[in-house]
């Protein structure tokens, strides 16, 4: 029932299904808690310690604890709770879309202004979302 | 009775609402997109309409995933704003309509759309931020709002198809309800982006141009795109395009287009306004 989806092909792209969701409930509840201004300080001021009150695998947790921001998606982030980590760091939304991509915040915002990533060569295999280029790493 | 006299479809961006809560609307990033708004808002101001239904997603505000209504209407006398994760928007609290809200789900279940019912909610930027996008900045919004909440966090949302069904059944609900009032029914969410993964700002100008065009085109064809055409040509969030189809359903067949606003780049997204007049049209 799970098997193979006509979507799986869409480059980039963790599309939050049955599967992730099995995998990536206690995560994004994680995420969830974080409406609350008084949670908000806790994890600030103690993050391992109020990750202890939630399930995570140690995948998850690393993911948290790192802020690796494609990785939570990997493990079952849903974006529209992760997002709710930035917000606690004080990262917008554009911020995590350049990391996530892999560019700069520069390059990324850059890329937005001139239209945003092109469907072109962007639709479909596993290896497209090309431009803009990665910068090299230092 | 009542009627539906406008639909109004209408990107939710969340930096939009920043924005106007931070008074930046005028810098040169910014000062494009609000122009393109002044219009739609000297319109809506001119209509002056009783309610405004405000089909959106809730985006892990009042819902989890802990329980995932596929439809559910708000039928509160007032929804308080909530906090997304970076405290309340600064805007005024939204007033329901609980009597017409109870009406339309009442008639909606018995329309065979088994609507989840909600008496306490904290609505977010999927809704404030198309109404701070119509109506400005204000002490008071200019009517009062029904909140019905489309699923569209977990895969899979309602089909296109089936939230144009839920639109037509709004529209029976509304045009069954007993006093004269005056309804505008938005559509909210879109156009195309992408906000996660090595993809994310993907935007698809030309699929978003056939959409928009598709709504006075061949809106029934437009309900049909499936799931994965959205997600792969317009982004994986650009699927919130759903919602815009329970708008469309609520209108006439001739509904006619009298404005269109769209701008690349609001932060990650393709953001639209639309105005669909459905007065004098059958």
């Amino acid at each position: 029932m799970s098997g193979s989806k006509d979507y799986d092909d869409i480059p980039g792209t963790y599309v939050y299904d049955s599967r992730r969701g099995r995998q990536g409930y206690a995560l994004n509840m994680f995420c969830m808690s974080l409406n609350k201004a008084e949670n908000r300080a806790q994890f600030k001021a103690d993050p391992g310690a109020f990750l202890d009150r939630f399930k995570l695998t140690p995948e998850q947790r690393r993911a948290v604890l790192e802020r690796d921001w494609l990785g939570m998606l990997k493990v079952g982030g849903n974006i529209y709770y992760t997002i709710k980590i930035a917000f606690c760091d004080g990262l917008t939304f554009q911020d995590v879309a350049g990391m996530m991509s892999g560019v700069s915040k520069e390059t990324y915002v850059n890329m937005m202004l001139a239209g945003g990533r092109s469907p072109e060569g962007n639709m479909y295999g596993p290896t497209a979302c090309n431009p803009p280029a990665p910068e090299e790493d230092a | 009775m009542a009627r539906i006299v406008a639909g109004i479809a209408c990107s939710h961006v969340p930096a939009i609402g920043v924005a106007m809560d931070k008074g930046t609307t005028e810098t040169a990033y910014w000062r494009p997109l609000f122009a393109g708004y002044e219009p739609a808002r000297d319109w809506l101001a001119k209509l002056k309409p009783d309610v405004a239904i405000v089909v959106y997603n809730d985006h892990a505000s009042a819902l989890s995933l802990e329980i995932i209504p596929t439809f559910l209407i708000g039928v509160a006398a007032e929804f308080p704003i909530a906090d997304e994760g970076f405290g309340p928007r600064p805007v005024p609290i939204v007033e329901g309509q609980p009597e017409l809200a109870w009406h339309l789900a009442e008639s909606l279940i018995l329309d065979e759309f088994d609507m989840t019912i909600a008496n306490e909610m904290p609505v977010d930027h999927g809704l404030t931020v198309p109404l701070s996008i119509t109506c400005g900045q204000t002490d008071r919004w200019p009517f009062p709002v029904i909140p019905i909440c489309v699923n569209v966090v977990q895969y899979p949302p309602p089909t296109g198809a089936r939230c144009y069904k839920l639109g037509q059944a709004i529209r029976r609900a509304v045009e069954s309800f007993d006093q004269d009032l005056r309804v505008v029914i938005y559509g909210t969410g879109g156009m195309s982006h992408q906000l996660q993964g090595e993809r994310a700002g993907l935007i698809n100008r030309r699929f978003d141009t056939a959409f928009l065009d598709g709504l006075t085109g061949d809106p029934v064809a437009l309900s049909k795109i499936p799931h994965t055409d959205y997600m792969r040509e317009a982004g994986s969030e650009g699927v919130e395009l759903v919602m815009w189809h329970v708008m469309r359903g609520a209108l006439n067949d001739e509904a006619r287009e009298v404005y269109r606003h769209y701008h690349v780049p609001a932060s990650n997204t393709a953001a639209a306004l639309m105005i669909l007049d459905n007065e004098g049209t059958a």
